[in-house]
Formats: structure tokens, C-alpha cells, sequence
């Protein structure tokens, strides 16, 4: 029973480890612009495919294929923000909603059109399929990467925003926009960038989510409200909030769905009813 | 005492509007059942337009309501009372219902709140109706809904001729009761809240308490949809509580644009021709066409096609 627990805990620590990956680079553009931006699945899912081409067409192995859906994903961010989504930081949230709407609809059907509607397999190194024992446990050791991975991205991020100039013009952006235009810091490089930067990094989270959640066409749609949650609960424009909310998100969807499968679905939107009523300004409050 | 109310009287452009559909019932016999449908997705329309287009409430849940109503309507029947009137009433009373319970969970926090609180519920309820199969009859549909004949005289045949007219009949008469709604005191707060929400307290108006009014008659409305649908298909797909609904619902409003009540019936109808025709074709293509229609409206043509008759007749004016 009790190694059950840990089981679900640690299935649950990874799987929320993937929908932090996924879901940071929104809640950094939703903190910096202010942007309801409910296409980000769609830049996970440029990543997922990019690394499923190139592990099946081109014979990539793994790891290597993991920058190249980063790049893809990142290159997408760009080109979109830039002739897209700029014109629309101004916008009403209404209208930023149904652009980004519109935007996985349109992404669904390219997919579909590209690849077909079925789930993509990932083939997994060898090294990373099986177990691993761990103090009398079996652990997952895809899982173990996944987590591993997520805390060289967590110590990352937190050394980029807190360490660096580019890191103090974002939190200076995301604090007063007025004040860093003001004090010479260009705010739309700083935007451009971090859309990037965060498309990226949803890219990476799709790829590693392949065998976790699953790729196919629909996955913008299908994953749209764990990713908006883990922004929503963790309140925007920190590392710290989105970590912990993505962490209980993922314990709670897993331990849901394996102790109580009748109404496992439910508990996901029970728990960001209730989360979003009780912290409407994030669970350690928004910045500034 | 009514001089400064907008004019209830019914001009000549909405007299001629209304004549389009009765036209159409002799002009297109073929096309009854789509015409049915066209005036339920109308209605369904006209739910939204009052909460977002007039209430400013962003809300991708609104499926839920058309859910209930139609389970509503269709368990009804299925279970021996298949009365058409008494179903859409029952059906109204019990999407107000969970409309009312769920507005002061909506009515609090912001667009990003809303948007997600509403859409949690929506798919609350979808899974709810899911797991409940001995019921609703979970993804294969609620089958065995028989509708007795209106008035005892007019039954639901095949040719779609009473569905037509029955729905065509509940939508004028729903429009009527909104179109008066949004033109009264009450509608003219609304109007203040989408404009300024925050000085609407300074001339003593309560913001919350006429949010909710709004939300729970769009919520009421929103279920008449569901059960005439229910009550013209005699069928119940679980469908209509999917979230697909509720996105398909905010298109047709912003196709037609928010906010002129008319907007949100030019709307349902342009959309459902459109995907009666290109859906049959490509489904695939569809969607693709319908996200572009949505960001090209958005960028382009902000007041959808409301706003592109008024702009132009705004230019004829003025010759």
C-alpha cells in the first residue's frame, strides 16, 4: 500500500514535471503581455511532431532529436509573435481568445492533414525503458529522466531571470512596462524573445511527452486546460508558482485517476474550480 | 419616464428580416431539417450574445446549459412525458437552475477566471453525463425520445414541416422577450457594466446581482436550444455538451458580431450553411477554414458582419 503511494507520488511528480515544462513559457508571456493565449499546445505539439520526423524519417536518436523539436518550436514562437500575435497585445482578452482559438483549430487540422489523426510512437533508448530499484522501489526510469531533466530546466530558468541582465529586463517588464520603456529596455525584444524562449521550451515538453501524454492532432485541444491551470493557480511571471502548481496538478490527476477511475476526470476540473476560487491571484500571488 | 429608453418599435429592416425565414419555408421544402437547425443554433446564439455580447461574461462553457436542457427535454419524453410545450418550459427552468448555481462562482475574478471556470463547468458536466450512461446513455446518445404532437394536432413527421415552424416560432418569440430585455432599464445596465464596470456602483447599480440575472437567462435560453433540439431529432447526443459546442457557439456569434442580438442570428445561419456545405466535403479542411475565418475576424473585422452593415450603411448615410 504504502509503496503504491509513493508509486502514484512519483508518477505524479513526473507528469507534473511535464506539464510545468509545457505550461512555464505561458505563464511567462501571459505575465509579461497580459495575453490569453490558449494556443501554447500547439507549440508543444510542433515539437512532439518535429521529433517523431526526425527519429522516424531521418534516423535521429533520441536525445539528439530533443534540441532539434526545442529549435522547431522556438523558430514557430518567433515567426507567429512577430507577424501575428504583436498586433494583438493591445486587444481585448475576448479577441485574444478567439485569435488563439482559432489558431488550434487551425493547427488540428494541419496536423491531421500532415500526419494523420492516429497517436505517434516514440521509440525510447534502451537506457531509458525498464526500471530502475531504488531503495527496495520500482521506479520508472523514463520517469526519473523526466524529472532529472525538469530540475536542470527549473535551476536554468532561475538562473537566467535572477542572474542575468536579459533575466532582470523581464522581471523589470513584467513589474512596470511604463517604467523599463522609460529606462531604455526595448520591451518588444524582450517580448520576442521570451515568446521564443517559452515555445521552446513547450516544444521540448511535447517531445518528452510523447510517451507520457500521448501525440496526436488533438492534443492542443486535450491538454488546453491542465496547461491554462498551471498559469492560472500559479500566477503569473514567477518560476516558483507554476513549478508547485504543475506538481500538485500532476499528483492529484495521477493518484485520481488510480485510486478513484470512476470519476478520475473529474477531479482535474473539481480541483481548478475550486483552486481558482480560493487563489484567484495564483497560489503564491502574482508578481509585483 | 421612458424618453431616455432606446425605441421598442420594430423597423422596416426587421420586419423584412423576419420575413426570410417564413419565405424560405416555401421556398426551400428540401431544406427544412437544416432550416430547423439553422433556428436552433440561432436561439443557442442569442443565449451567448446576451452573456458576452451585452454582459461582457467570457464564456467557453456554454454548451453545459444547452446540455441540460436538452437531456432535460429528452429524458422527459423518453419517460412518458413527451408534451413539447411542458418540456421546453421544465427544460428552460432546469438550465436557469444550474445556470443560477453556477453564476456566483462565474461572476467573481477576471476574463482569464471566467474563461476557465466556465469551461471547468462545461466539461464537469460532459464527464458527468459520460460516467452517468444508464441514464443519459453515455456516448451512444439518448435513444427513445417520442414526442407527442403539439396541440395534439401537429406531429414531428419526417418532412421537418412542424420542426421548422415550431422552432421558428420559439426563436421569435425568445428574440422578442430579449430584444425587449436588452432595450429596458435592465438591459441599459448591462450596456454600463460592458462600458465601465467600475462606475457602475457610483449610480447605485449592483454589478454582481445583474451579472448573474444576465448569465441565468442566457443559461435558460441557451437550455430552450437544447431541448428543441432534443425534442425535434428525438435523439440526445452527448455531444451537446462537448466543449467543441461552446467553441462552435463563440464563432458563429463573432462571425455575426456580438452585441446587436441580430448578429448572433446572421451568425448561427452563415455558419451552419458553411458547414453543411465545406464540412461535407472535408471535414478536415472545415476546421482549418473556420480557424482562419476566427483570426482573420479578428484582426480584420472586429465587429464581424453586424459590423461591416452598419459600417456600410453608416457610408451610405452620409452620401
Amino acid at each position: 500500500m504504502l509503496g503504491n503511494l509513493i508509486g502514484v507520488l512519483f508518477d505524479g511528480v513526473a507528469y507534473g514535471s511535464l506539464l510545468f515544462v509545457i505550461s512555464i513559457g505561458l505563464s511567462v508571456t501571459m505575465g509579461l503581455m497580459n495575453f490569453v493565449n490558449l494556443a501554447h499546445g500547439a507549440f508543444a505539439m510542433v515539437g512532439g511532431y518535429a521529433l517523431v520526423l526526425m527519429m522516424t524519417r531521418f534516423g535521429v536518436p533520441f536525445l539528439a532529436a530533443l534540441p532539434v523539436a526545442f529549435v522547431a518550436a522556438a523558430i514557430a514562437g518567433a515567426v507567429l509573435e512577430r507577424l501575428l500575435y504583436r498586433r494583438l497585445y493591445r486587444a481585448s482578452h475576448l479577441d485574444q481568445v478567439l485569435f488563439s482559438i482559432g489558431l488550434v483549430f487551425m493547427s488540428i487540422a494541419a496536423a491531421t492533414k500532415l500526419f494523420g489523426s492516429q497517436q505517434q510512437p516514440v521509440a525510447l533508448p534502451a537506457f531509458l525503458r525498464g526500471q530502475v530499484h531504488v531503495l527496495r522501489l520500482d521506479l520508472g526510469s523514463y520517469r526519473l529522466f523526466l524529472i532529472g531533466i525538469v530540475i536542470i530546466i527549473t535551476l536554468a530558468l532561475t538562473w537566467l531571470i535572477e542572474r542575468t541582465r536579459f533575466g532582470a529586463e523581464i522581471r523589470a517588464s513584467v513589474d512596470n512596462q511604463q517604467a523599463s520603456v522609460g529606462l531604455g529596455i526595448n520591451v518588444y525584444r524582450v517580448f520576442s524573445l521570451t515568446f521564443a524562449l517559452g515555445s521552446g521550451l513547450a516544444g521540448l515538453g511535447g517531445a518528452l511527452g510523447i510517451d507520457v501524454l500521448g501525440l496526436d492532432p488533438t492534443f492542443p485541444l486535450k491538454y488546453m486546460v491542465y496547461f491554462l491551470l498551471v498559469v492560472a493557480v500559479g500566477g503569473a511571471g514567477t518560476i516558483k508558482g507554476p513549478l508547485l502548481a504543475a506538481l500538485i496538478l500532476g499528483v492529484f490527476d495521477v493518484a485520481g485517476k488510480y485510486y478513484v477511475p470512476q470519476i478520475g476526470a473529474f477531479i482535474i476540473y473539481f480541483v481548478m474550480v475550486a483552486m481558482l476560487l480560493a487563489f484567484p491571484g495564483g497560489v503564491l500571488g502574482k508578481r509585483g | 419616464m421612458t424618453k431616455g429608453l432606446p425605441t421598442q418599435r420594430w423597423s422596416r429592416a426587421e420586419i423584412a428580416f423576419w420575413l426570410i425565414p417564413i419565405a424560405a419555408f416555401f421556398l426551400f421544402p428540401k431544406y427544412l431539417t437544416l432550416g430547423s437547425q439553422i433556428m436552433i443554433a440561432a436561439l443557442f446564439a442569442l443565449s451567448l450574445d446576451l452573456i458576452l455580447g451585452y454582459a461582457r461574461i467570457i464564456s467557453l462553457g456554454q454548451a453545459a446549459f444547452f446540455g441540460v436542457g436538452a437531456y432535460t427535454a429528452g429524458l422527459m419524453a423518453k419517460y412518458g412525458w413527451g408534451e413539447p410545450l411542458t418540456g421546453l418550459v421544465v427544460s428552460a427552468a432546469a438550465a436557469a437552475l444550474v445556470g443560477l448555481a453556477t453564476s456566483f462562482l462565474v461572476v467573481r475574478g477576471e476574463d482569464l477566471t471566467r474563461l476557465m471556470v466556465t469551461m471547468g463547468i462545461g466539461l464537469m458536466l460532459f464527464e458527468a453525463a459520460n460516467q452517468a450512461a444508464f441514464i443519459t446513455g453515455g456516448v451512444d446518445g439518448l435513444s427513445g425520445v417520442e414526442m407527442r404532437k403539439i396541440f395534439g394536432v401537429f406531429g414531428f413527421g419526417l418532412d421537418g414541416k412542424t420542426a421548422y415552424v415550431y422552432s421558428l416560432i420559439v426563436l421569435f418569440i425568445v428574440f422578442v422577450f430579449v430584444r425587449t430585455l436588452v432595450r429596458s432599464p435592465f438591459g441599459l445596465s448591462l450596456r454600463g457594466i460592458r462600458e465601465g464596470e467600475r462606475r457602475m456602483p457610483a449610480i447605485g447599480a449592483s454589478v454582481p446581482r445583474k451579472l448573474i440575472a444576465a448569465y441565468t437567462v442566457g443559461a435558460a435560453i441557451a437550455g430552450v436550444a437544447g431541448a428543441l433540439l432534443a425534442q425535434t431529432t428525438q435523439f440526445v447526443g452527448i455531444d451537446s455538451l462537448g466543449f467543441a459546442r461552446s467553441a462552435d457557439l463563440m464563432i458563429m456569434l463573432v462571425l455575426g458580431g456580438a452585441g446587436y442580438l441580430y448578429g448572433a442570428l446572421i451568425g448561427a445561419a452563415v455558419f451552419m450553411v458553411l458547414q453543411d456545405y465545406l464540412a461535407n466535403l472535408d471535414p478536415v479542411y472545415w476546421q482549418f477554414w473556420l480557424g482562419l475565418l476566427l483570426v482573420l475576424i479578428v484582426l480584420f473585422a472586429r465587429g464581424g458582419l453586424m459590423g461591416i452593415l452598419r459600417a456600410l450603411q453608416r457610408r451610405l448615410a452620409r452620401r
